[in-house]
């Protein structure tokens, strides 16, 4: 439940230097969509054709200087939802399928192995492209490509709020683990007068930050500030994976890579 | 509840992301009509006093886990439902990018199921008409639990909808229903009385912060709500079970390993009659399950406590028992004299 942690990571993560930080955030999230799209489209017992879409997530990361460790771990964090939704296939899809080799699996194991393999690459293709963008170009960029004004301004108040609230809580339940014995959870009388605390504290936040906005000149209007450049590097990388993606749906490249080193292919 | 990438189609995943953009161009629209430039930091601040509520939890009285807050409800109730839809959908997007929890393709559905149902049917058709100008009444917690449960209730079912129709995941719809119905009102009850406690303690700390009821006492708003509800999940219900009978012979019981609930054939019945009889259910006793209720299933409100081996009709009629207990809950109600 550390909120605050990993967020606060996330954001050392997008301040740092490299190629891909400084790739346009537009670039980034119109190639991640897309990713997620294509990989999302394939039939449900597709495992092997999903093998190429690696190389995104994995290009990014490196080339973002991101540590694999943390997005494996946080992969195994958010795994839990998919896991026991999937576990379901292989014990309702009992059609028998064969494999190389002559094994016969049950066709639910291959749609639970695809399920597996989209969770992993769609989950961190969407933490790499935060991590190597960061919440304030990527709302920039977001809103440059129509995402509604208000929207981005209420996604950059939350983010830049987080920390500030979770403190204020974490404050809290250091002092209600202090003054209680047992160590339990507060009796839903004692929690609605801390959760309303919390609340009320966080509203007079709320309207000390507007007194300092009116201060500055705030009119109703937030501008953000868009310093990014769409530049030949950002077409290019952007036309070089939607190419890529769109080669790796229509053909298996894996299979096609197969045949060529067993020799099959004439 | 919030849904993965891996478990979406792209065209699902598209329809729900058109649905949610919509709703929240809209929901910016409005916001700038009202010209409220207080909102700004106030919806960035209580967005992030959603994360931070989750960081402390309550004891469900009488069972060894604890619930917090969820969210949907009380920002409705704070801030009205098109802030509140813009905030929560801000909440989701956070936790889809930080904490991988619900995907990007998936954001759309997520949207939609955990924002626009409580903002957009459960506050405005549920709650607000029932719960009356004082927060602090046996009433207003009532109307509080029960506007959590419809809201959690049709999210949860359109999760169910959702990944049926993505089809991806082999689980037939009427046995992903069992599995997401019930936990999703125990979840549902732990919601709207920690909603309902908050509120009524904030309502008492300082009034004004809390936006007081038009005023309306009249039923017709919750009616119309409680309809939208049963229309939803009986059209989608009774379309399935039409659509897939197959789908229906597998129970959950088989997989579970808990004690056969019945075949399917009697299963695809049971949901057959279900559509049929939407008033009362006359042939289904609401038997009280043999196991020990789930997580935090028994709330202060009595309640007939519901299994997953439970049938539709156990689902159906836990609601059912809910509406009373709200009704009675409106009927008893201290009266006062006017002051």
């Amino acid at each position: 439940m550390a909120h605050g942690g990993t967020v606060q990571r996330m954001d050392e993560l997008a301040a740092l230097e490299s190629p891909a930080h400084r790739l346009d955030a537009r670039a980034k999230a119109v190639v991640t969509f897309a990713f997620l799209v294509a990989v999302m489209s394939f039939p449900r017992h597709e495992v092997v054709a999903l093998a190429p879409y690696v190389l995104y997530p994995v290009a990014l990361l490196s080339l973002g200087g991101i540590p694999a460790r943390w997005i494996l771990k946080k992969l195994l964090v958010a795994a839990p939802f998919a896991l026991f939704i999937g576990l379901f296939n292989p014990l309702l899809d009992r059609q028998p399928v064969a494999l190389p080799g002559g094994l016969f699996v049950a066709a639910g194991w291959l749609s639970f192995a695809s399920i597996l393999a989209r969770f992993a690459l769609t989950v961190s293709a969407a933490l790499a492209l935060v991590a190597c963008t960061g919440m304030d170009r990527l709302c920039a960029g977001l809103e440059r490509l129509g995402l509604p004004r208000a929207f981005a301004v209420q996604l950059l108040f939350l983010h830049r709020y987080l920390f500030v609230i979770s403190d204020e809580a974490r404050r809290m339940r250091y002092g209600l683990a202090l003054r209680t014995a047992d160590g339990r959870a507060p009796s839903l009388r004692v929690y609605g007068s801390l959760l309303g605390h919390l609340l009320l504290r966080s509203m007079d936040r709320a309207q000390r930050i507007y007194g300092a906005m009116l201060a500055r000149g705030f009119d109703g209007e937030i501008r953000i500030l868009g310093t990014a450049r769409w530049t030949a590097r950002d077409a290019l990388f952007t036309t070089g994976w939607l190419a890529f993606f769109a080669a790796a749906r229509f053909w298996n490249l894996p299979e096609f890579a197969g045949r060529l080193l067993t020799g099959e292919l004439r | 509840m919030h849904m993965a990438d891996a478990l979406i189609s792209p065209a699902v995943g598209g329809t729900m992301w058109a649905a949610s953009a919509g709703l929240l161009a809209w929901c910016a629209r409005k916001i700038r009509q009202t010209l409220d430039h207080r909102l700004v930091p106030m919806m960035g601040v209580l967005g992030a006093f959603i994360f931070a509520s989750q960081m402390i939890n309550f004891s469900i009285p009488g069972t060894g886990s604890s619930g917090h807050l969820g969210g949907g409800l009380i920002l409705a109730i704070l801030l009205g439902p098109h802030a509140a839809f813009l905030v929560i959908a801000s909440v989701l997007t956070v936790q889809a990018l930080f904490f991988a929890d619900g995907g990007l393709l998936a954001l759309g559905c997520n949207i939609w199921n955990l924002g626009f149902y409580p903002a957009f049917i459960a506050f405005p058709f549920i709650y607000k008409p029932l719960a009356g100008a004082n927060r602090a009444t046996p009433r207003a917690w009532a109307a509080a639990i029960l506007a959590a449960v419809i809201g959690l209730q049709l999210g949860a079912f359109s999760v169910v909808l959702e990944t049926t129709a993505s089809g991806i995941s082999e689980l037939p719809f009427g046995s992903f229903v069992l599995l997401m119905s019930p936990v999703h009102l125990a979840i549902g009850i732990v919601e709207g009385l920690a909603t309902a406690t908050v509120v009524a303690f904030v309502a008492r700390a300082r009034p004004e912060a809390v936006p007081s009821p038009a005023g309306s006492a009249s039923l017709k708003p919750a009616l119309i709500g409680l309809g939208i509800a049963a229309l939803i999940v009986g059209g989608a219900v009774s379309w399935f079970a039409s659509a897939h009978p197959d789908g229906l012979e597998w129970s959950i019981a088989k997989v579970s390993g808990r004690e056969e609930v019945g075949g399917g054939a009697a299963l695809h019945e049971k949901l057959a009659r279900v559509q049929e009889k939407t008033a009362f259910l006359p042939d289904y006793g609401f038997q009280p399950a043999e196991e020990p209720a789930a997580e935090g299933e028994p709330g202060p409100e009595p309640w007939p406590a519901v299994s997953a081996g439970t049938t539709v009709s156990g689902v159906v009629g836990g609601l059912l028992v809910l509406l009373v207990a709200g009704a009675a809950g409106l009927a008893l109600r201290p009266r006062r004299v006017a002051s």
